[in-house]
């Protein structure tokens, strides 16, 4: 592996290139984003149908529950309806299952089917462009299927606040750590058992992080359990911003993830770099 | 076929038990996974929207009345039949095919196709008893459930999703590869059924041109009838028009599987 490695010494100029270890980056992460848009022009119905499934959990519960239930308590202390209520919560879930599941089965896929990496490694690219290639698609992915979402949102009149600008940038931060801890966790998998733990973690936090009912229904020691949830913070970021009640907090929201994200991104580019290259 | 093979060819219950069998001796290794999406998933649904979200409803008439978990608990178990059924019916039978081949295998014996397409189906609906039962009883201990009705709402859940199952396993039986089948399905077929057929909230809430749409899925069928068992506010006239249009489909839909599995597996 060291001759394949040291190819792209030559052209090591910038800070990142210098001080990581020789051969875990090359600063082609590119070549693997341009790879993904070249495979997924074949799989635009898989690509497409991402974006409707929040959709569907919209109107369903928002409109379905929103009659049941009538008008919440939003973030300020203010009466909102409920499906302004929800709608928030679902892109930060969305945002989170897509890139979970994208950092999970199509890696493991990739990883141990294809054997993709192995093939990418014989060339001038590192552990650390995979990571950062991968990651990159799945934002790019993520960003659209945000965008598509925020624009229903306006289009119900669900966005009432300046505020929900920040929205989309707001939710590629967040599908960028999970997907980077999804990534790292993929590197332990042993077999496609080992998913249901993903779903068994998934699920839970899509249910019970606040996303269909005030954060009030449980006693305290379980409304301490659900703030430690990466899902609770998004949800807190979305509602904030969609709605207008910005303050202070935001900021601690945010670096929850901004940790999530880096402790993801190394682990998950030392994991892969441990099972391809040794 | 001649006769002197014939004769080995054990009677149709025994080659169905058998295939049923197989399929078990697997399962039996791997039935980890399917607890946590076919049991423990429901029941968190259970909790967080039936208790959780419940919280916030006030028993109205749109919940005929009822808390909001027991208005749920019934529609619940048929909307997570469906949906092992619609997995069940997909990959595996597929893997079986390609991936696997185990069916080839199966079809070098003197088991016949429409031996092994019925054990299949068996199979299925062994698995999902299994995991409406187990849903059913976590259910009664958390106190979701009002009647012995219930009974009735299992056997509505097991008849609803044998009428998806069925003619998913004999689409499955035909594909080749896959593409983006089975996610097109999930999406665009099981995930809106969920979302939309009367699980979470009454069908007339929705705009009136969406009602046609649900009435074709065996969802809201499976639904009403288990509510209907349940609450004990079935009428005579709709609930045999449920149960019709659903033996209706399991019948077509198992038609089709056998004819698909003869098709593929004999030459």
């Amino acid at each position: 592996m060291t001759t394949t490695a040291s190819a792209p010494n030559t052209t090591r100029t910038g800070l990142l290139l210098r001080v990581l270890p020789v051969g875990m980056y090359a600063g082609r992460s590119r070549a693997l984003v341009e790879r993904s848009l070249l495979v997924n022009r074949r799989a635009w119905l898989q690509v497409v149908s991402g974006f409707f499934e929040p959709l569907f959990f919209l109107f369903g519960l928002g409109f379905g529950f929103g009659k049941l239930i009538g008008d919440v308590v939003g973030p300020g202390g203010e009466t909102i309806s409920y499906v302004a209520y929800v709608a928030p919560a679902l892109l930060a879930a969305s945002a989170m299952n897509g890139a979970v599941y994208d950092a999970t089965f199509n890696l493991f896929f990739k990883l141990k089917y294809a054997k993709l990496y192995d093939a990418v490694l014989t060339t001038p690219l590192g552990p650390l462009d995979v990571a950062i290639g991968e990651i990159t698609w799945a934002l790019i992915r993520g960003a659209l299927y945000g965008t598509g979402f925020l624009t229903v949102m306006l289009g119900m009149g669900l966005l009432t606040s300046p505020w929900a600008v920040l929205a989309l940038p707001a939710a590629v931060l967040i599908a960028f750590a999970f997907g980077a801890l999804g990534m790292a966790c993929t590197t332990f998998m042993r077999s496609w058992h080992d998913f249901d733990l993903v779903q068994l973690a998934l699920v839970p936090m899509f249910l019970f992080s606040t996303t269909f009912y005030p954060i009030t229904v449980y006693p305290e020691g379980v409304q301490f359990a659900v703030k430690c949830f990466p899902l609770y913070h998004a949800i807190e970021v979305m509602r904030a911003l969609c709605t207008g009640f910005v303050d202070f907090s935001l900021v601690g929201h945010l670096a929850y993830f901004a940790v999530m994200a880096v402790v993801g991104v190394v682990v998950a580019s030392r994991r892969l770099g441990k099972l391809l290259l040794a | 076929m001649t006769t002197a093979t014939r004769a080995h060819v054990p009677a149709t219950p025994t080659a169905v038990w058998l295939v049923v069998e197989g399929l078990w001796a697997w399962y039996r290794r791997n039935w980890r996974s399917s607890a946590v999406s076919s049991v423990i998933e429901p029941v968190l649904f259970l909790l967080a929207l039936g208790l959780g979200f419940g919280s916030q409803i006030q028993p109205s008439a749109a919940t005929g009345g009822l808390p909001y978990v027991q208005y749920l608990a019934p529609a619940l178990v048929v909307a997570s039949a469906l949906q092992t059924a619609a997995f069940e019916s997909t990959y595996p039978v597929l893997a079986a095919f390609k991936w696997k081949g185990t069916f080839l295998g199966v079809a070098s014996t003197p088991i016949t196709s429409t031996q092994l397409a019925l054990g299949q189906l068996l199979w299925i609906f062994l698995r999902l008893s299994v995991s409406s039962v187990a849903f059913l009883v976590i259910a009664a201990l958390l106190g979701a459930v009002t009647s012995l009705g219930v009974i009735g709402s299992l056997f509505a859940a097991l008849l609803a999703a044998m009428a998806f199952a069925a003619p998913v396993v004999a689409y499955s039986a035909t594909l080749q590869s896959e593409g983006q089948q089975f996610s097109a399905i999930f999406r665009f077929i099981v995930v809106p059924m969920t979302v939309f057929a009367g699980t979470f909230f009454p069908v007339d809430q929705l705009p009136a041109w969406v009602r046609p749409i649900v009435w074709l899925t065996p969802l809201w069928h499976g639904t009403e009838l288990s509510r209907a068992s349940a609450f004990g506010t079935g009428e005579f006239f709709p609930v045999l028009g449920h149960l019709a249009f659903l033996v209706a489909l399991v019948v077509i839909g198992g038609h089709f599987v056998v004819r698909n599995f003869a098709r593929r597996l004999e030459v």
